[in-house]
């Protein structure tokens, strides 16, 4: 077969644009669409939208299995009915290292300019500092006036999710980082009880090291459960009110105070386990279960973890130091400027901040309503425990889940403690993290 | 024809060889279709390659911090910052620990390998499938399951203590670095002759960077044994007989006659490891993420948390040119010298 | 004597390194086969308590649709830079020009990029081509990230085919093209088969640009459905190894039943001819 010349000549340019005419004639995006539909409580106390919806809600989160999975879809099961119109849902999520694909994910997306309808992220900093310090979200304000969610939420709360007093994303969940879990049996074996003080812990401690079982057992694989460690010590030690300081700038990271809760935060470490650094949180906790490990200081998820495992001889209590107050973070939901189909999506916040939405949501994910009005008995025993907490106790943002700080002082901070976790230097590690406040603008 | 050819000895490695043939003289319209042939993929590489390299070039020297695009120069401030940022440092040192470990043990295992199996083996076909089937698996399933083998409480550790011997060896845990110690001989030595500077840890051996190799190995001394293989038995068996005629032993023959002629596969399976190795993300993330005291960190996981975690763009293009940069330092030499060579022929 | 120690002793060392190679896909299968409880960190190398194949079915259920999207991506991809780097193979070595060698090597350093560092810009420009999210932009990306490594081996391939061939076809008449297609592309299989591979299988295992220029669940290749089996806090190890099988049996059997070829092809030259 023999071709002439400007045939073949044409064959280069001819391939690129068979490439460019697929590209732009194809691609599938055919939605997917994980029912809106099924059996589901009556959305009752939710505003339903006026005119009804359409279109396709793309909801982006990296909740891919397990309680997550099935509150995200009790969610999507309620829009109808609150939404009425015929939204086709879109669930794109990513798993991975607490969000940490999902992020670079989003990231890609946000700046290459094509936004999800809606994406989870951390209330606080990780949010505020980030798209919404780039103008890339929508002010929340008239939408939390219209719901009357400025009294359903504590006060503590809309602090966090607000800048300049304006809201900018829904908080759908509590979780608390604050919490201290114990083996009720390997204590009561060994004659002890949960330590509310750092100095019981380290009594406490002192009695399970001399019977060989691991005091503290930590799992930081993925770097922010030493993080969480250092800030509930941090919180234990300094209280709410400077803690909350060290985020805002009125508190010296290179004072005294500061020093001698680092110097605790070394003395705990001398109580956990040589191979923490491979294993997780839920492998850490495994320990627990298994008493070869006595405690662990991890967030709430511990709770339906032990519940995973089938483990019911789980105690609980605040932190050293930190009873009366709460170390919160939360997963909420905003609204980028640019999103496709507004509408779908403000009316899927109406249904996140709603009583019936965050029932719906909570006790399957394992945490409690950031309202404080949800029914109490929807939720087991442990998380009965913390909703009475949250009414009462004093809120500060939690630094290991994107409240307190931006990611990339957050970053800086990880970091810095990374390396404290194997040289165990205080002063080292105070200086980087007062290096770290100023290089994140907020110390001078 | 290519079969004959494949009966003498490689002569040249398989990366560049710029030496093939004269040029075939050819018009200038049939010029024009070379050049139009091959020019979609020069289009797309200038594209997706070079024009992003630009990109990541530009965002390095500029002030692009958090979230907001901030394209103002700022100079080399974010190369200075990074040679000065502890953690940065540990990864130079990691990737060459990485990198000379992991071709080192790849080469080795490979070639002995596939030298025992050059000796009609029975069932060499099962053998050979075994050494080569973990190529198929993606990375990150290699650090999943790695992971949970040299995790010092179970895998290895455990498999050896049923039968008696216990070890306890903290693998990937394990922070300790081995480096010369000031004051201790070696030490004293070298600051006598004004290098002190490397009684540092910084110019040590992340211990725990050995399960990371051990993994990465197990991944790739498949491929580099199958190059060997092939290597070897391009090697005309005449020649090693008239060595052995003249009264060599076989490790005379090894030594004179295969290794040189193994050259090529040598320098081609460096290049193909080295590569992948100073990239080295999937594998490390999934199997031991940072390391204790970021002992298994790498340059490729801190630009992407720096990117997409902390949302400093400008550290994280930064960290890529440096990462070109050091591969273009390895590989340019060499293809500029393969091209050398051939245009002398 | 001695030669017989000697084979048993070489022996022994191979199926050492077997066995050393088989090791972890032990624990896959037997974690896959388990049901969670049974599944921690100490109890890895006991067998399972029976042959639950729940995991399996569970994983398969979750990832059927996935691997499909995974072969609609792949195939195209591999056979578009194979095409592509076999045509860049032979203009370079058969029909140089002044420059194709800079070219050659233009294109070559396209192998080394991390592809941590364009994905931003690779994100905007197929936003533009209004190929982001969907199968046709990762084809794309492949193709194009592929254009280096095929380009490099169907070059050294085709030195090995001595340049009197090609000048005989031209005094025949012959085209640029008509020598392809008549001489070069039946003498490549060797070439194709080492770079299919090759190519079929780094892209089936990328996970980097699937996560990223896909969101869509119904769109999205094996390996970020097998990453999303994982979930984000609570880990069922058992579904996730059995998906990791599931996920890597494709690969897995390319590699066991034309591994024959994968080796013919680099001793007819793909790697190591002349």
């Amino acid at each position: 077969m023999r071709l002439k010349s400007w045939q073949v000549l044409a064959v280069g340019p001819l391939a690129l644009i068979l490439l460019a005419l697929a590209a732009c004639g194809g691609g599938d995006n055919a939605t997917n669409t994980p029912t809106a539909t099924g059996g589901s409580p009556t959305a009752s106390g939710a505003t339903s939208s006026a005119s009804p919806l359409s279109g396709t809600l793309e909801i982006f989160s990296w909740w891919t299995t397990g309680g997550e999975a099935a509150g995200l879809q009790a969610l999507y099961n309620l829009y109808p009915q609150v939404c009425p119109g015929n939204v086709t849902i879109q669930n794109s999520t990513i798993a991975g290292g607490g969000g940490d694909a999902a992020r670079q994910v989003l990231a890609s997306r946000m700046q290459g300019g094509d936004p999800p309808g809606t994406f989870q992220i951390h209330m606080g900093h990780e949010l505020l500092d980030s798209y919404v310090a780039s103008g890339d979200m929508q002010s929340l304000k008239s939408l939390f006036d219209s719901q009357g969610w400025n009294t359903a939420f504590p006060q503590g709360v809309l602090d966090i999710v607000s800048k300049d007093g304006i809201p900018y994303s829904v908080p759908v969940n509590i979780h608390r980082a604050n919490v201290l879990w114990y083996n009720k049996k390997t204590f009561t074996d060994n004659g002890l009880t949960a330590p509310t003080t750092f100095d019981q812990f380290f009594q406490v401690a002192d009695a399970l090291k001399a019977k060989g079982i691991t005091p503290l057992a930590l799992g930081d694989k993925d770097t922010f459960e030493s993080v969480q460690l250092l800030e509930t010590t941090l919180l234990g030690s300094l209280g709410p009110d400077k803690y909350k300081g060290l985020w805002t700038g009125t508190t010296d990271w290179s004072g005294s105070d500061v020093t001698a809760a680092l110097t605790t935060f070394q003395k705990m470490l001398t109580y956990t386990n040589d191979d923490h650094s491979s294993l997780t949180w839920d492998q850490a906790n495994d320990l627990v279960i298994q008493g070869k490990a006595g405690m662990t200081i991890m967030g709430d998820w511990v709770d339906a973890d032990n519940k995973a495992k089938g483990f019911t001889d789980s105690g609980w209590v605040p932190t050293p130091g930190t009873s009366g107050t709460y170390d919160a973070l939360s997963d909420t939901f905003g609204l980028p400027k640019n999103a496709p189909n507004p509408d779908a999506v403000t009316c899927w916040l109406k249904l996140v901040g709603s009583k019936a939405g965050q029932e719906a949501f909570n006790p399957l994910k394992g945490s409690v309503c950031a309202r404080t009005d949800c029914d109490k008995s929807l939720f087991d025993t442990y998380l009965q425990s913390a909703i009475d907490d949250w009414k009462t106790d004093t809120i500060v943002p939690s630094l290991a889940h994107g409240a307190a700080a931006s990611p990339s002082w957050l970053s800086d901070i990880s970091d810095a403690v990374t390396s404290f976790v194997s040289d165990r230097n205080v002063s080292t590690l105070q200086d980087r993290l007062s290096t770290a406040c100023k290089t994140a603008t907020v110390c001078s | 024809m290519i079969k004959s050819e494949a009966a003498s000895p490689p002569k040249e490695g398989w990366l560049p060889r710029f030496r093939s043939s004269p040029p075939i003289r050819f018009l200038t319209s049939e010029r024009a279709i070379a050049l139009a042939l091959v020019s979609p993929s020069i289009i797309l590489v200038a594209i997706f390659v070079y024009g992003f390299i630009g990109w990541s070039a530009v965002v390095s020297v500029s002030n692009w911090h958090n979230i907001n695009p901030d394209y103002s120069y700022v100079g080399l401030d974010n190369f200075k910052d990074l040679f000065q940022n502890f953690r940065f440092q540990i990864d130079i040192r990691n990737t060459v620990a990485f990198t000379l470990m992991f071709v080192l043990a790849c080469l080795v295992i490979g070639f002995v390998l596939a030298s025992l199996l050059d000796r009609h083996i029975a069932a060499e076909g099962v053998f050979r499938s075994i050494y080569l089937f973990p190529m198929a698996i993606s990375f990150i399933v290699t650090g999943v399951v790695w992971r949970w083998l040299l995790a010092p409480r179970a895998g290895v550790n455990l498999l050896v203590s049923k039968v008696g011997w216990n070890p306890d060896y903290s693998w990937y845990t394990d922070s300790k670095v081995v480096y010369v110690h000031q004051g201790s001989a070696l030490g004293d030595a070298l600051h006598s002759i004004g290098i002190g500077f490397l009684t540092n840890p910084n110019y040590g051996l992340p211990l725990a960077m050995i399960s990371v190799v051990i993994a990465a190995t197990w991944q790739m001394s498949g491929f580099v044994m199958v190059l060997y293989l092939a290597g070897l038995r391009a090697i005309p068996d005449e020649l090693k007989e008239a060595a052995r005629v003249d009264g060599a032993s076989e490790a005379q023959v090894l030594r004179h006659i295969s290794f040189p002629l193994l050259r090529p596969v040598t320098l081609s399976a460096i290049i193909i490891l080295g590569h992948q190795s100073l990239k080295i993300f999937d594998l490390v993330v999934s199997m031991t993420g940072t390391g204790p005291g970021f002992a298994t960190d790498v340059p490729a996981l801190f630009m992407f948390q720096s990117t997409f975690r902390a949302n400093n763009f400008a550290r994280g293009a930064a960290i890529s040119v440096v990462m070109l940069a050091t591969v273009s330092v390895l590989i340019i030499p060499y293809l500029y010298w393969s091209l050398r060579k051939e245009s002398r022929l | 004597m001695t030669i017989r120690w000697t084979r048993v002793a070489i022996y022994a060392v191979l199926v050492i390194f077997a066995l050393l190679y088989l090791m972890p896909i032990y624990v896959l299968v037997v974690t896959g086969l388990k049901n969670f409880r049974e599944v921690s960190l100490d109890q890895m190398w006991d067998l399972p308590s029976g042959l639950h194949f729940s995991s399996f079915r569970e994983a398969f259920k979750a990832l059927d649709h996935n691997m499909w999207n995974s072969f609609r991506m792949v195939i195209p991809a591999t056979i578009l830079s194979c095409m592509l780097g076999s045509i860049n193979g032979y203009i370079l070595t058969k029909w140089r020009f002044p420059g194709s060698d800079i070219i050659f090597f233009l294109l070559l350093f396209g192998m080394f990029i991390p592809y941590q560092s364009i994905l931003i810009p690779l994100v905007k420009t197929l936003q533009q081509g209004h190929l982001y999210g969907s199968l046709w932009g990762l084809i794309v990306t492949h193709t194009v990230y592929g254009i280096p490594i095929t380009t490099l081996i169907f070059r050294n391939y085709y030195a090995g085919v001595p340049t009197e061939v090609v000048e005989a076809a031209k005094i025949d008449g012959a085209s640029i093209f008509g020598i392809y297609t008549r001489i070069i592309f039946p003498l490549s299989i060797p070439g194709f088969v080492v770079v299919a591979i090759w190519q079929f299988t780094s892209i089936w295992n990328d996970f980097l640009f699937a996560a990223t220029l896909t969101s869509n669940p119904s769109v999205q290749p094996v390996t970020v459905a097998l990453n999303n089996l994982a979930g984000s806090f609570i880990v069922e190890w058992n579904v996730q190894m059995a998906g990791a099988l599931i996920a890597a049996l494709p690969t897995l059997l390319i590699y066991i039943f034309l591994g024959r070829f994968f080796m013919r092809g680099l001793m007819a030259g793909a790697l190591s001819a002349q």
